[in-house]
């Protein structure tokens, strides 16, 4: 089995769908980060079979963690400091998100008006829907095409 | 200041206050021809719509207060590509109130964000058009005397047709109401219309052909279908007829059923029907007025009495 070390300080998201590690690694613009950054997939879990792990070695606080939540709540988020888990942070679908998803409407306001920000509902809490405040388009694809950082 | 941008933004106790207020309006005309004086709307179209337009126009004109506009996007600033944002804070220095029809989804409410004038939105896209909801609601209450328990028809392109989908919400308010949805296969009430009325248990049917479901309902709601709807012309050919309303189709309906259009009709209410005394259409588009005159009254907060 691969051992990946303990980080110090920074955080990690445990219980992410077996193979999304990458694309939230992207979302969350990672990539663009200086920090240490371990990526594993598909560890064995008890709950979900199959799961991917992302620790990321900086300041949480540095993080969108609205972005996490509408992509996947379900996911764990562990703040580490000195080497321990310290805090557990839930993570709850935000009521309204800017800036996060554009709207694929071509017949929204949107796809014209300058500088108008994309602002996402949230519609209903259980499925995770998300409708955009100007035309009430359905968001269908939240880490797909309808992501802004794409 | 308010705004209104979806049918849904005024309660059902104030939506009755402003339907008591067209019904004043309708019964004592001059005591409403100056409570605008002064007073001047902006009709802002992007795109042409002649009855909308014109009902918003009479609306102000009855109530002694002057019109400014444009009637084409060509005509304003935003062929210069001018904002929406930008074209607001221009209008709210010249007028009192604005009516905003635009080819954009969501355009009116923009507006509204930056407008220091309430914003009517007079239609946007697709989406939404609730002076056309008001209309709709202000005819059946005033003809039938209630919002509340009957049986409303909606006939034709239940698919693409945003006044029906607003007229559902609208109505879903109310006590006792059920719906029955007319229309072809290619064209049936969107997914999640069907779904908000299981969630609520509002009862409702859904039938292809019309003359099945004439004898049971109070309200018939006609749309028009219309042949670029249609995958095949052989569709189109067969099933058109299941959706124009003639007499053979009218003798069928209640004594006191009413047919109501948001209108332009072509064909799908034969010529013939329009003597009917059931045939409401027509009187819809004066309710329509009534209704734009109490709403500009009501946002721009004129009470009339303390005039």
């Amino acid at each position: 089995m691969l051992n990946i070390g303990q980080i110090e300080e920074g955080f990690v998201l445990d219980h992410i769908k077996a193979g999304k590690s990458l694309s939230i690694y992207h979302h969350l613009q990672l990539d663009k980060k200086d920090c240490t950054v371990a990526i594993i997939k598909n560890a064995k879990s008890d709950k979900m079979g199959k799961k991917d792990i992302l620790k990321v070695e900086c300041d949480i606080e540095e993080m969108d963690m609205d972005v996490l939540a509408v992509i996947d709540h379900n996911i764990t988020v562990n703040v580490i400091k000195g080497g321990e888990i310290v805090a557990k942070q839930e993570l709850t679908l935000p009521k309204e998100v800017k800036n996060i998803f554009r709207c694929k409407n071509p017949r929204c306001i949107t796809s014209i008006e300058q500088e108008l920000p994309h602002i996402f509902i949230l519609g209903d809490e259980a499925k995770g829907n998300y409708r955009c405040k100007y035309c009430e388009e359905k968001c269908t694809d939240v880490i797909g095409d309808n992501f802004l950082f794409r | 200041m308010r705004h209104l941008m979806s049918p849904l933004d005024f309660t059902v106790e104030e939506l009755d206050k402003l339907f008591n207020l067209a019904n004043d309006i309708e019964t004592n005309p001059k005591k409403y021809a100056h409570s605008c004086d002064g007073k001047k709307l902006a009709t802002c179209f992007y795109e042409p719509s002649t009855r909308t337009r014109l009902s918003f126009e009479a609306a102000m004109i009855n109530l002694g207060g002057h019109v400014i506009g444009f009637s084409d996007a060509s005509c304003s600033s935003a062929s210069k590509g001018e904002s929406v944002s930008d074209t607001i804070r221009m209008i709210s220095c010249y007028a009192d109130i604005c009516a905003m029809r635009h080819p954009k989804e969501g355009a009116p409410m923009v507006a509204a964000s930056k407008s220091r004038i309430p914003v009517v939105n007079a239609g946007d896209g697709g989406h939404q058009h609730p002076t056309q909801t008001l209309t709709d609601l202000l005819t059946i209450r005033s003809l039938k005397g209630r919002l509340n328990n009957f049986t409303i028809g909606l006939c034709g392109d239940l698919k693409f047709g945003r006044t029906v989908h607003s007229l559902i919400h609208a109505l879903e308010r109310y006590d006792n109401i059920s719906f029955v949805f007319i229309s072809p296969e290619e064209l049936k009430i969107p997914d999640y219309i069907i779904e908000m009325l299981k969630e609520k248990n509002i009862p409702y049917k859904e039938v292809i052909r019309l003359e099945e479901v004439m004898p049971e309902l109070d309200i018939l709601y006609m749309t028009r279908v219309q042949r670029e709807r249609f995958f095949n012309e052989e569709d189109y050919v067969r099933l058109k007829d299941f959706y124009i309303l003639n007499k053979e189709k009218m003798a069928l309906g209640k004594e006191d059923m009413l047919v109501l259009h948001p209108l332009p009709r072509v064909n799908e209410i034969s010529v013939e029907v329009d003597d009917d005394p059931r045939a409401a259409y027509f009187r819809q588009v004066q309710y329509g007025v009534y209704a734009r005159m109490a709403l500009i009254l009501t946002l721009l907060e004129i009470d009339i009495d303390s005039l």
